[in-house]
């Protein structure tokens, strides 16, 4: 290969990854942009790219707020604590069982394997709508309505047969031999789990259980329908709520949007190194 | 398998278990106070602080009744409404409920008919187009609360520019309009929501009836493709082509009509209450601070009627199958009650026409700073307001309509094909 | 030191491991099934019902009128148009622009990893602050849309996007892009990585330029990844409600009604549970067909 070639190929490709780049951050930006405005300068047209009097006020009416702002603003902590709420015992709980039920569906060779596997994820396919109301009926019975732990329960029976098939897949590529060495050296199987098959499917089981959290975090209509205070509300509903009957407020909700992204986005990143280990791992064995 | 029949026996065991907890645990407390839940909606009227007063108020007055309540946004509101019907008891013994729902509430056994537990005097004392809201077939189901209506917005710095007098018929606001366009003053004088949403239907309804026209007659068919209702759209659609309505309104709605007008690009609006506090008086939200007059909504020469609206109210009503629906009434009575409506009236107009004369108006007016402007304005519009049709399948029927209206402004079809093509929609579902 | 015993009594290894994985996988079971069988139950019996959201137990037995009802309803195989438009559009988007971006950062070119680290975020964004990040740029009046372009002399006037059926449905699924080519990219970069260098050095020094590469080496030992990326974001692309519901609500005129749009239409706006419960089974039957035929296809890979 001649350099110019090369050259001519490295330019190329460095030009597609700042348009990739600029694909990417140009909505986030303009997101970004959208919190720091006023609204005169939200409303200008033609739009101004920059701000003329950018400002914090938005962020300050929902991280310290006064009184002259709206009741969704003010409660936006809130929700907050408990999106992070949900969201974190989902995913402990989740990866808990779910490795339990993975180490069995990856090591022991059980005849049943394949049927519990794909039992379990069809019932992903019942479109989530359909269940809501059936689920309201026994959450009001069981008195758990508008409380975090309906919507953990709600969101464990969506989340396990994800987490079940991500973690079967990571155990199995850990290899045999590290545990039959510990299960001849007399350890039990539970033993062998915690001891061994996990600390070897870390990155694994990492990359699962940022999956997970973003899963309960993201999920919107069931908080909808079983939440409706502070007591339980999340975050994703706390934004839908800057829609009033006529008036959208604009500035709050993209501002809102920031602080809503800001923990999984962080979370993503700081674990990205598993998010790409764990899912290779999960490509390379299907 | 022996392991996995094991494996299926305990799990639908577990169902079994579960099912059955569900179905036999009792959530009613067995004593204590009564709960009332009640759920309104947030950016409604009193703020959030002041209801939860009016409530405390009550629970004290009440020892044998707690009532409870929650917000939540418009959008949420009917589906909440709708799933809280699921359980018993319901979730809710109160509800807000909005205009356009009543018809299929009542249909479906959700609302309680509280005809015959409203006094005479009540009655009498409360807007008769309030009562509208809230019935159907000639029955009450809930106490009016929330009075809006569209009101007609006007710019006084372009009209005092263009020397018009405030235009009190259609047609000549559309003189008045051809006036500020020539002048160079506005390059689209008026400003509408006929984007593909229930506000363009609101913005029909006022053109409807202001041109004599009615939704149905009496025998409850759809009138509104009529003669009347296809001259209306037509002149909706000879104005924009003239260039005196914003063609960017067949994409508006109510928050851009506001945008619009706020920043002066418009000399003349409707639009509901709302408007006026962030259009007059609030310079963060408008160019037009001290140049906003409101007036009584136009209607066509020879219509019959000096005014007409739409009336877009919500009403609070008790569900039907609450286990203390006396209970939960009595709440509704106290919550619209005069005095309590009397105390509250800075960010709610009361419903009670009594509070619109003499000294009580007076006193009203004073309240804040647009009561002078918007009180009288109220009781004025509010006799000429009408609501629209109470079917049981209004959302469905109100998306056809919304398409016809679309349809005959882009100009895919003849007003008169559009309309008649939405009644035909109304007449099918109207059998079903 | 122990040494392990034989016990007499004790359970042949093929028991053991049966027991072990019955207390193992019970827990999961448990969870699982114990919440949502019951309403999956339920849910069956009802889409024979006609049964109203006022009083849910299952009334009014009408056999198979409601499954009959969708299935000759314009309403509905319209909605399963859009819904298959969405889903092959959608996917079919991500994954060349997936494997676009896969290819790219596997190129090394300067600054790739902050690209691989980019990509990150707009996947781990919330669906809802997605949803309501486009519907922003997309407004009629004061959206970044309508501004660039107008800008770029590409339009002469703003338009109302998300209020024509066509540009609507279309902008949702740009959205949708947006959100999920990450998911896709990042899987096929991983999958790409794996790939021996030698067998790539040993192609090029065979003279294969750089489509043959991609064709004859590549994409052959990519097929397990693209499958797996392809299973998963079907089936969500198929279910695809939450974002609809932020940016269109269905509309306008229905020009974004998808099969999940329709079902909670039917059982929240129109009360009508014993047709939204028909509704979910034919979608779950759709789905299931289509994820079977995928895992078919996948397993079949892997036994080659």
């Amino acid at each position: 290969m001649n350099t110019s070639r090369q050259i001519g190929s490295k330019v190329l490709y460095f030009l597609l990854t700042l348009l990739a780049l600029l694909v990417i951050y140009a909505p986030i930006a303009w997101l970004f942009l959208a919190s720091i405005s006023t609204r005169a300068d939200l409303l200008a047209t033609p739009p101004r790219w920059i701000p003329e009097h950018p400002t914090l006020k938005n962020y300050l009416d929902i991280l310290v707020p006064g009184t002259a702002v709206s009741e969704v603003a003010r409660t936006f902590k809130i929700t907050l604590g408990n999106s992070l709420l949900v969201a974190l015992t989902t995913t402990v709980i989740s990866l808990v069982i779910g490795s339990l039920a993975a180490y069995a569906l990856a090591r022991l060779r059980l005849p049943f394997r394949n049927t519990v596997f794909f039992g379990v994820l069809s019932v992903r396919m019942i479109p989530e709508i359909s269940l809501v109301i059936p689920l309201y009926i026994i959450a009001a019975r069981l008195s758990i309505l508008n409380k975090p732990i309906v919507l953990i329960l709600t969101y464990l029976s969506f989340a396990l047969p994800f987490t079940i098939w991500m973690l079967t897949t990571f155990f199995e590529t850990v290899p045999e031999e590290l545990e039959d060495a510990a299960l001849i050296d007399g350890s039990s199987r539970l033993n062998t789990l915690f001891r061994v098959v996990i600390p070897v499917a870390a990155p694994g089981i990492i990359s699962t259980a940022l999956f997970t959290f973003l899963l309960a975090w993201d999920e919107f209509f069931f908080a909808l329908i079983f939440t409706s205070t502070v007591a339980a509300k999340t975050v994703p509903v706390a934004i839908a709520e800057f829609t009033g009957r006529y008036a959208v407020d604009i500035t709050a909700m993209m501002t809102g949007g920031i602080l809503a992204a800001l923990p999984p986005v962080l979370l993503a990143l700081i674990f990205q190194r598993f998010i790409v280990s764990g899912l290779s791992a999960g490509a390379v064995k299907g | 398998m022996r392991a996995v029949s094991r494996l299926v026996f305990v799990v639908v065991l577990l169902a079994l278990v579960v099912m059955s907890a569900a179905g036999c645990a009792s959530p009613q407390q067995a004593s204590g106070p009564k709960v009332v839940k009640v759920l309104a909606m947030q950016q409604a009227g009193p703020t959030p602080e002041e209801m939860n007063a009016i409530v405390a108020k009550f629970n004290q007055s009440s020892p044998n009744v707690k009532v409870e309540i929650e917000y939540v946004s418009y959008d949420a509101l009917h589906d909440k409404i709708v799933t809280a019907m699921a359980t018993n008891p319901p979730s809710y013994d109160v509800v807000l409920v909005d205009d356009i729902w009543y018809a299929e509430f009542v249909k479906n056994g959700y609302l309680w008919d509280v005809t015959d537990k409203i006094d005479q005097n009540t009655k009498q004392e409360v807007f008769s187009t309030a009562w509208d809201i809230t019935s159907v077939n000639g029955r009450i189901y809930g106490m009016p609360w929330l009075l809006d209506q569209k009101y007609f917005y006007y710019n006084t710095e372009i009209l005092e520019k263009a020397g018009v007098d405030v235009p009190q018929t259609w047609e000549d606001l559309i003189e008045a309009s051809r006036k500020i366009k020539e002048m160079g003053l506005v390059e689209y004088p008026i400003v509408w929501s006929w984007a593909q949403a229930e506000a363009a239907i609101c913005d029909f309804v006022a053109l409807l009836y202001g041109n004599g026209g009615t939704f149905v007659d009496s025998n409850g068919n759809p009138a509104f493709n009529n003669e009347k209702g296809v001259q209306v759209v037509e002149w909706m659609v000879k104005t924009v082509d003239e260039g005196l309505s914003n063609p960017a309104s067949i994409s508006y709605v109510e928050e851009d009509v506001r945008n619009v007008f706020s920043q002066g690009k418009a000399a003349f609006a409707l639009n509901w209450l709302y408007m006026y506090d962030l259009a007059a008086l609030n310079p963060d939200e408008s160019q037009v601070v001290g140049k906003v007059g409101l007036g009584l909504v136009p209607a066509f020469k020879g219509s019959g009627v000096p005014s007409a609206t739409i009336n877009g109210s919500m009403g609070f009503s008790v569900i039907d199958k609450s286990p203390n629906r006396e209970e939960a009434w009595e709440y509704v009575k106290f919550l619209t009650s005069e005095p309590i409506q009397k105390e509250y009236s800075a960010h709610l107009l009361p419903v009670w026409s009594g509070n619109y004369e003499g000294q009580a108006l007076e006193e009203l007016k004073s309240l804040n700073e647009s009561n002078p402007v918007t009180v009288p304005a109220f009781s004025a519009q509010i006799v000429y307001a009408h609501v629209r049709p109470k079917v049981p399948f209004y959302p469905e029927f109100s998306k056809a309509l919304q398409l016809a209206l679309q349809e005959a402004l882009t100009k895919q079809k003849s007003p008169a094909q559009a309309l008649n093509d939405a009644a035909a929609k109304w007449n099918e579902l109207a059998t079903k | 030191m122990s040494i392990p015993a034989v016990k007499p009594n004790a359970m042949t290894l093929t028991q053991q491991r049966l027991r072990d994985g019955f207390w193992l996988i019970l827990p999961g079971l448990l969870v699982i099934f114990g919440i949502t069988l019951f309403p999956i139950i339920y849910t069956f019996v009802l889409s024979f019902t006609e049964t109203p959201i006022s009083n849910p137990a299952p009334q009014g037995f009408v056999g198979f009128r409601n499954y009959l009802y969708f299935l000759s309803n314009p309403v509905f195989w319209a909605a399963i148009r859009r819904t298959l438009y969405f889903t092959v559009v959608s996917v079919g988007a991500e994954l060349i622009l997936g494997m676009g971006l896969a290819l790219l950062i596997h190129a090394r070119p300067f600054g790739w990893q902050f690209l691989r680290t980019s990509l990150i975020i707009p996947w781990a964004i919330p669906t809802i602050v997605n949803g309501a990040m486009w519907r922003w740029i997309y407004n009629a009046d004061y959206g970044a849309l309508n501004g660039l372009l107008y800008q770029l002399g590409i339009i002469d006037r703003y338009r109302a996007w998300l209020s024509e059926p066509v540009t609507a449905m279309n902008l949702v699924i740009v959205a949708d892009i947006w959100h999920s080519v990450p998911f896709i990219a990042l899987i096929l970069q991983a999958a790409l990585a794996t790939i021996p260098r030698e067998l790539e050095e040993a192609a090029a020094v065979d003279g294969a330029n750089v489509w043959q590469r991609f064709w004859k080496i590549r994409f052959p030992l990519l097929q397990p990844a693209i499958l797996v990326a392809l299973v998963i974001r079907t089936v969500e692309a198929f279910r695809v409600f939450d974002i609809i519901y932020v940016i269109t609500q269905g509309g306008p005129a229905f020009g974004t009604v998808t099969i999940s749009y329709l079902t909670y239409l039917e059982s929240f706006s129109y009360g009508r549970l014993g047709g939204g419960a028909a509704l979910s089974f034919l979608i779950s039957a759709f789905t299931l067909i289509m994820a079977l035929l995928y895992i078919r296809l996948l397993y079949r890979e892997d036994l080659r």
